[in-house]
């Protein structure tokens, strides 16, 4: 007491504002930080969650690096990458520019773009389970059988099953992107559009020079979070392929899949931390370049 | 205060000093197990019988989700708090010894001779060392479920009793539609489900082979036996055409839908199918080998005395070990959960075997075999694999079975080694 007594004004000021910022960063530090630390000193150890830790130095990494299936699942997960985002974006910027223009039922519409969005990933890989399901139960399958088409093979294939649990993903997303991008169209002040209304510009070079340009700091934010979505792809190929985790010869194993199975149900710790710490790798490298890129000159 | 409220009051404290007292004296063991109603409810009565015959011992029930195994139990032991007596998967088992989370039962009080003589042979994967680490109340295995009304459609009698009366059975049962699709299978199929089960330990020995050596930890099902075991099991879709892998996406959800005729699983199905309203069923034993030879598959969960247990509340846990292992309580498992008896004196009564529901997994139960596994999961994905390699990659059986082995021996390696 008389030690806080002796201080200032302003050390007081001082003391009180370290306590009271005490609070979220030992917060921070425990449940960040210390998981973190801790998961990249697991993946230099073996530990099947049972018995002590043993340090096994970087045994999991050069595992890691020979396994047959973490390349097939790397490939897996860039391709989910490539395909997700561009694709993704693509269709909620169409939507999304043709919407903001749209004033019949405009909020009806949007709402119904958002839906998706809302609804649970299990709820909505289920059903989207069931659709691509063979010939007596799957929707798609029975439509094609009905009109004489030979049966298609979604989820059972090496070559579509990535796809097929690529198009719900994509399709759930799109929800946000499209009132991202609204947003983004809306901030855009009108002035430039009148300006170039008054001198005659075609609306092709309106999109591509005023438009486009200024929507930058919006496209950067979705590309970044879109991209970090599918790096981190789980649920709908989870639930969508929990027969068979990781579809046929692991055709739609994502990274985040192999974890959790390495993890949950071979109970190789190590292992699974040494490949948490390689997703963690590839998200940040992924994100500061695509940061770089794209950031203002 | 009127006298008598004097002689309520007199009479509570009373009440309060001798539960008190009694309860000290009283030993309290507690007894885990995941959530699943009818093993808790089988559990609580076996509790009660328990307690009744024992009234200085309590038994403290508690359950928790399946997911949460290794984390609460792994946990919970090691900080002196948790189970004194814990249920396990055999398979774990080995895993939890080597954590020093699970004390061996005494000899003097489990004797290895005895036990090997009482309890059908497949609970002998529970031995180390000379010792018994834990002992069950019920085993499954494995039968042949069929739908009788199908079986009565397509005019069948019996079910097959072999390998080739399996596959006519199930070509009568097949139905396509105009397109070629199934839209009915003979027999359900899947090495996600029970199937890998029925391939390693019945199949592959059917067809000549074995799964493994005696060690458990070298793969030798990549011969003769194997590929032919795998080529008669694939060939079912591809060449008989009466089964879809993925058909109606999970094998026991077509049975049920009764959109298959035939559908092997264990006999833990049988509380599902007997909710199923309008589905008919019976059971067999699961179809003989080309020469007459008969194999099941067993797995069982098993009762073990985890090394917190000390002292007195080790003793009361032995006891209760020993009491949840007696006839008895194995009659009530089967009556609550549907669960073998794991003693043949228990399981193989006259009843018991003429039952025709029960009936054909105890006499499975005789010349089952039980597989020890390093990781079960991923021991499924290999076969998993293999059956996909032929059916979308053309891969031949043999190729198949031994890209398979090769595979399953990395896994045992790394276990073992």
């Amino acid at each position: 007491m008389n030690f806080y007594g002796a201080l200032t004004i302003k050390q007081k000021q001082v003391v009180w504002a370290w306590t009271f910022l005490a609070v979220p960063a030992i917060f921070y530090c425990l449940i960040r930080f210390y998981p973190t630390f801790n998961a990249i000193a697991l993946s230099f150890q073996e530990w099947n969650l049972l018995g002590a830790r043993t340090w096994t130095g970087i045994d999991n990494y050069t595992k890691l690096f020979a396994d047959p299936v973490f390349w097939k699942v790397f490939k897996n997960t860039f391709i989910y990458l490539l395909l997700g985002t561009p694709i993704s974006l693509l269709i909620s910027f169409v939507i999304a520019y043709n919407l903001d223009k749209v004033r019949f039922m405009h909020g009806t519409i949007r709402a119904l773009y958002f839906l998706p969005f809302m609804t649970s990933t299990v709820a909505m890989a289920w059903l989207w389970r069931w659709f691509y399901q063979p010939v007596p139960i799957g929707l798609f399958n029975n439509a094609l059988a009905t009109i004489g088409i030979p049966q298609f093979e979604f989820l059972n294939s090496t070559t579509w099953a990535l796809p097929s649990i690529l198009a719900p993903a994509v399709w759930a997303g799109l929800g946000f992107q499209i009132i991202i991008f609204m947003a983004g169209l809306r901030a855009i002040p009108q002035t430039y559009y009148e300006a170039a209304r008054i001198d005659g510009v075609g609306s092709w070079t309106t999109l591509w020079r005023i438009t486009l340009p200024l929507l930058k700091p919006t496209i950067v934010f979705l590309v970044v979070l879109s991209s970090i979505g599918f790096l981190r792809i789980f649920d709908q190929v989870f639930n969508m392929t929990s027969n068979n985790p990781g579809g046929p010869l692991n055709s739609t194993k994502p990274l985040v899949l192999m974890i959790y199975e390495t993890a949950f149900s071979s109970f190789d710790m190590g292992y699974a931390a040494a490949q948490t710490v390689v997703l963690f790798t590839v998200l940040l490298i992924v994100s500061l370049t695509q940061l770089y890129i794209m950031r203002d000159k | 205060m009127t006298s008598w409220k004097k002689k309520l009051l007199g009479l509570t404290t009373g009440a309060v000093v001798a539960m008190s007292s009694g309860a000290s004296l009283a030993v309290e063991i507690e007894y885990w197990q995941y959530i699943f109603d009818a093993r808790i409810q089988a559990m609580d009565i076996l509790i009660e019988k328990f307690e009744a015959a024992n009234p200085d011992i309590t038994v403290k029930q508690t359950t928790f989700p399946y997911a949460d195994y290794r984390t609460k139990v792994a946990a919970a032991i090691p900080a002196g708090e948790g189970p004194d007596v814990v249920q396990l998967f055999y398979g774990w088992l080995n895993d939890y010894v080597d954590a020093e989370l699970i004390t061996p039962l005494p000899t003097d009080m489990f004797p290895p001779e005895q036990i090997e003589a009482e309890y059908f042979p497949m609970v002998q994967a529970m031995k180390r060392d000379g010792q018994y680490m834990a002992l069950p109340t019920a085993v499954r295995s494995l039968a042949l479920f069929y739908n009788k009304r199908l079986f009565a459609e397509a005019g069948i009698e019996a079910p097959p009793a072999t390998l080739d009366e399996l596959i006519e059975t199930a070509k009568k049962l097949t139905k396509k539609d105009g397109s070629g699709n199934l839209t009915q299978v003979g027999i359900t199929t899947g090495m996600n489900a029970q199937d890998h089960h029925w391939f390693r330990e019945v199949l592959v020995r059917q067809f000549g082979g074995a799964p493994y050596d005696a060690s458990n930890a070298k793969v030798t099902y990549a011969d003769a036996g194997g590929a032919a075991a795998l080529k008669w099991y694939t060939d079912l879709q591809t060449v008989h055409e009466v089964t879809s892998f993925g058909f109606m996406d999970e094998p026991q959800a077509a049975f049920k839908a009764g959109r298959a005729g035939m559908h092997i699983d264990g006999s833990f199905r049988i509380g599902a199918l007997d909710s199923t309203r309008g589905l008919e069923w019976g059971v067999a034993e699961l179809p003989a080998g080309p020469d007459g030879m008969k194999s099941n598959y067993s797995s069982y969960w098993v009762n073990a005395l985890t090394s917190k247990a000390t002292g007195e509340k080790a003793e009361a846990a032995k006891k209760f070990i020993a009491f949840i292992t007696t006839d008895e309580a194995m009659q009530i498992w089967l009556d609550t959960v549907g669960e073998l008896p794991a003693k043949p004196s228990a399981g193989l009564t006259d009843e018991n075997k003429m039952n025709p529901v029960f009936g054909p997994f105890i006499n499975g139960l005789g010349y089952a075999k039980t597989t020890v596994f390093a990781n079960e999961s991923g021991q499924r994905q290999v076969l998993m694999d293999a059956t996909q390699r032929i059916f979308l990659e053309g891969q031949s059986p043999e190729d198949a079975i031994a890209a398979a082995a090769a595979e399953e021996q990395k896994i045992l390696d790394e276990y073992y080694n």
